[in-house]
């Protein structure tokens, strides 16, 4: 009863990625929450599935992820709320005008469609941007959805192959095969999945960094926005590893309201709204978008990504032969879910991966230090 | 008793003669439309009539989201059903 083939610790959208791919595979799956499924980070994010391309490891795991995303498409139960939105990234000036054409090299060389858009496509595509914008970069596949949910569907895949949810307890350590839980009793697996992401409870030295993010939703104001609009200063200001900043991010949901975008801030543990951060992303968001100052928005709240220092998350082994990591995705966890969970499936059944999985080993932490001296 | 003055707001498209004083979401009870549409399109209209319940929201003079319920007509306004 209390021996596992794998143990999931954490249920958000990552864990439950991963109990559905070991499930299906016919493992024996365990999932340790002591909390709601899903009501981490994973309910507290956009839900954009988005190819990225910071870096090159980066933009293989977006890809490879969002493919698989694009292959369960229709098998998504509707509350999964999966819509082919497209991004846009907007390029304000000429200068991001270059950035546009050597993102949209960039995507071409992985096999990613996009689109340049001059100044009167972008308009045409977004009536409500501001007049004068140079143009962007279309990117047709990305794509939208409710996280939450989507983590429920997994969950429930994953139950129906026989994997069991063990609520109510926390993890509070693990050694060669046991967790013990937080009321003292142990589980035994093979193999343990740590996917609790920001809870450093298991590793507290583990290098993993939180970057507080708002989010603003509207009423419902259907048809007003018909992409998910990005910035591209956006990741100029992602890239700031110090200071606060904002970026104008927003999202179409299927209901007609609109999800507004966003911040990152550093060192701030408090899950309370910021004032202040929250008014500058509000303003720059009417910014790019005048008339989002005449709507109305009916909730705020906080969330915390978490960040590794090479801003590449940690899929696999640790030093303990049993322990694997799933954590530090970031921004990325809901788009990068799939693949993470398909990773560590190929791995446990000694398959071949279809991307090198070598640039997210959590093997790389011990040569980071090394290379800080 | 003297006759109370009237007003035309053009409801859904359709002038439609109320009393002054009517606040609008009681115009829009009366002309058998409702306020708004849920997600699922099923049709609400006023519930609780002061301000809470948000459920007689309707797009009044182009502004959606009005709640109804807490504005009086105007001759001359438009009111349509919020969907």
């Amino acid at each position: 009863m209390n021996s596992f083939d794998v143990l999931i610790l954490g249920a958000g959208i990552i864990g439950c990625a991963c109990a559905r791919e070991c499930a299906q595979a016919g493992l024996k799956v365990g999932i340790v929450e002591v909390n709601i499924p899903g009501g981490g980070a994973t309910a507290a994010g956009m839900g954009h599935l988005v190819v990225m391309d910071d870096s090159p490891a980066q933009l293989a795991l977006t890809r490879y992820s969002r493919s698989l995303w694009q292959e369960l498409m229709t098998q998504l139960p509707p509350t999964v709320e999966y819509e082919n939105r497209g991004t846009i990234w907007v390029a304000a000036d000429e200068e991001e005008m270059a950035e546009v054409h050597a993102k949209q090299n960039i995507y071409a060389s992985a096999g990613v469609d996009s689109i340049v858009l001059d100044s009167a496509a972008i308009a045409s595509e977004e009536p409500e941007l501001r007049a004068g914008l140079a143009g962007g970069l279309l990117v047709p596949d990305d794509a939208v959805i409710y996280p939450p949910t989507a983590a429920a569907y997994f969950l429930a895949e994953a139950m129906q192959h026989g994997a069991l949810l063990l609520r109510g307890h926390a993890a509070v350590k693990t050694g060669t095969g046991v967790v013990t839980l937080d009321d003292g009793s142990t589980l035994t697996s093979g193999r343990i999945i740590l996917a609790t992401g920001a809870d450093k409870t298991i590793l507290p030295w583990l290098p993993l960094q939180k970057r507080k993010g708002h989010l603003a939703i509207t009423d419902r104001y259907p048809n007003f926005l018909r992409h998910q609009l990005v910035e591209l200063g956006y990741l100029k200001s992602a890239h700031k590893i110090t200071e606060d900043s904002v970026a104008f991010n927003i999202q179409p949901r299927t209901t007609g309201q609109l999800l507004i975008g966003s911040s990152r801030q550093y060192g701030n543990e408090y899950a309370a709204a910021d004032n202040a951060i929250l008014r500058e992303m509000l303003n720059r968001a009417c910014n790019y978008m005048p008339a989002l100052a005449h709507l109305s928005a009916i909730r705020v709240w906080t969330g915390f990504r978490v960040a590794t220092p090479d801003k590449l998350p940690y899929i696999g082994p640790t030093e303990d032969p049993t322990l694997f990591l799933a954590m530090g995705f970031e921004g990325l966890g809901i788009t990068n879910a799939p693949g993470a969970a398909r990773l560590l499936a190929d791995e446990f059944l000694n398959r071949q991966s279809e991307i090198d999985p070598t640039p997210y080993l959590p093997s790389r932490v011990a040569r980071m230090e090394v290379a800080h001296g | 008793m003297a006759k109370p003055p009237t007003l035309i707001v053009h409801i859904n498209g359709r002038a439609t003669t109320v009393d002054a004083g009517s606040v609008v979401s009681a115009a829009i009870l009366a002309a058998g439309v409702p306020c708004r549409l849920s997600i699922s399109g099923a049709p609400r209209s006023a519930l609780c009539g002061m301000g809470i319940c948000f459920e007689c929201r309707a797009v009044v003079d182009g502004i959606p989201h009005c709640r109804t319920c807490q504005l009086v007509c105007r001759d001359g306004m438009t009111v349509g059903t919020q969907r």
